[in-house]
């Protein structure tokens, strides 16, 4: 243990920090880069569906796509509202 | 056939000009009869680098509007009788460059040369595409710093999914990390992303580390690519790079702190 590393550790380094950082941004900006284009209108169009049997709002749809080596995954979570009952036509 | 290498990284100012100069010069310097094209329209650049802002009399949007050829508008290196050197213009924007004139310029370059290197401008706009476009290699440079590397990655992107091998479904453009201006001294105390961090992010190949070095200012000034200066860490960087680009087994340099005196007095072990 030299002088210098003793004030090394004392201190956060901020190349790790660079990397954290780094590392968070690229796996969204890449999971992003392969999205169907479609998905802001599907959940549009899913939505206006939903709409016609229970009174959900626009944050309560959430449309989540999912791709691994094998298989892409379009998730839909849909939050209906507590008295969904009585709205319906 | 020619192959048609891309320096390209998103980021301005990372080195895409001198690392196109130096690299079209070492692989001339190997024997192998190479053009380097210079894709900034508006902005070019490379001719300085070069040495040959003197002798620009025609340019590479000349020869695809048909009022030039390619064998009057290419410069023939004072250094390397190997190496031709098409300058992008400097007063028509960026809209004057076609895929199909571009295409053209490439296939008859292809007649001739064995290696095309294409210097393309910053930014993902349509110089930046079309340099990347026709491309069997990418050499992409980044510096060790965070937005470079973020736009590196949306560079090579754009490369898997805008390229006419993409395209086309041909094999997949191949994709080289040049990570420059690294400093081995800042690594070590923790100040910079370190080369294994850089790869880690990226997943690309490494074919070289470009030390931060004054000897790259000194060869811009004087017009001459950094390759030819052999004693310079730079120099010999590149040239590492250019030997295994060629499929030359060099051992990776300029990675490791080189500790002076005071290195080894404060730097322990």
């Amino acid at each position: 243990m030299s002088l210098l590393d003793y004030f090394k550790t004392s201190k956060t380094s901020s190349a790790s920090l660079a990397k954290e950082r780094l590392q968070i941004l690229v796996a969204h900006e890449r999971t992003s880069k392969n999205q169907p284009s479609y998905l802001p209108e599907l959940q549009d169009e899913l939505l206006n569906v939903v709409r016609k049997y229970a009174n959900v709002t626009q944050d309560a749809i959430f449309i989540n796509f999912e791709q691994d080596e094998h298989q892409e995954t379009l998730e839909l979570n849909i939050i209906l509202p507590d008295n969904n009952g009585k709205n319906k036509s | 056939m020619a192959r048609i290498i891309v320096v390209t990284s998103g980021k301005g100012g990372v080195g895409k000009t001198t690392t196109s100069a130096a690299i079209a010069m070492g692989l001339a310097k190997k024997g192998h009869k190479t053009a380097v094209i210079d894709f900034d329209v508006g902005l070019r650049n490379l001719d300085l680098i070069m040495g040959c802002e003197r002798r620009v009399v025609y340019d590479f949007i000349n020869v695809v509007n048909g009022e030039a050829t390619l064998h009057q508008a290419l410069i023939k290196d004072k250094n390397c009788s190997q190496l031709y050197i098409l300058p992008a213009s400097q007063t028509r924007d960026k809209d004057a460059l076609s895929k199909e004139g571009v295409e053209k310029v490439l296939d008859e370059l292809s007649k001739t040369f064995k290696y095309i290197v294409c210097d393309s401008p910053a930014g993902i706009e349509k110089g930046a595409h079309l340099a990347m476009y026709f491309a069997d290699d990418a050499f992409v440079v980044t510096n060790p710093e965070v937005s470079s590397v973020r736009d590196s990655d949306r560079m090579l992107g754009l490369m898997s999914s805008k390229s006419r091998r993409a395209e086309q479904n041909l094999e997949p453009i191949k994709e080289y990390l040049l990570l420059s201006r690294y400093s081995p001294e800042r690594v070590k105390l923790g100040e910079m992303l370190s080369v294994e961090d850089v790869q880690e992010i990226l997943s690309l190949h490494l074919l070289g580390v470009i030390p931060e070095s004054k000897s790259v200012l000194n060869a811009s000034n004087a017009g001459i690519p950094i390759i030819l200066d052999e004693k310079s860490d730079a120099g010999q960087a590149y040239a590492d790079i250019v030997a295994r680009y060629l499929g030359e087994e060099k051992p990776h340099r300029f990675i490791e702190d080189k500790k002076g005196f005071f290195g080894k007095l404060f730097g322990g072990k």
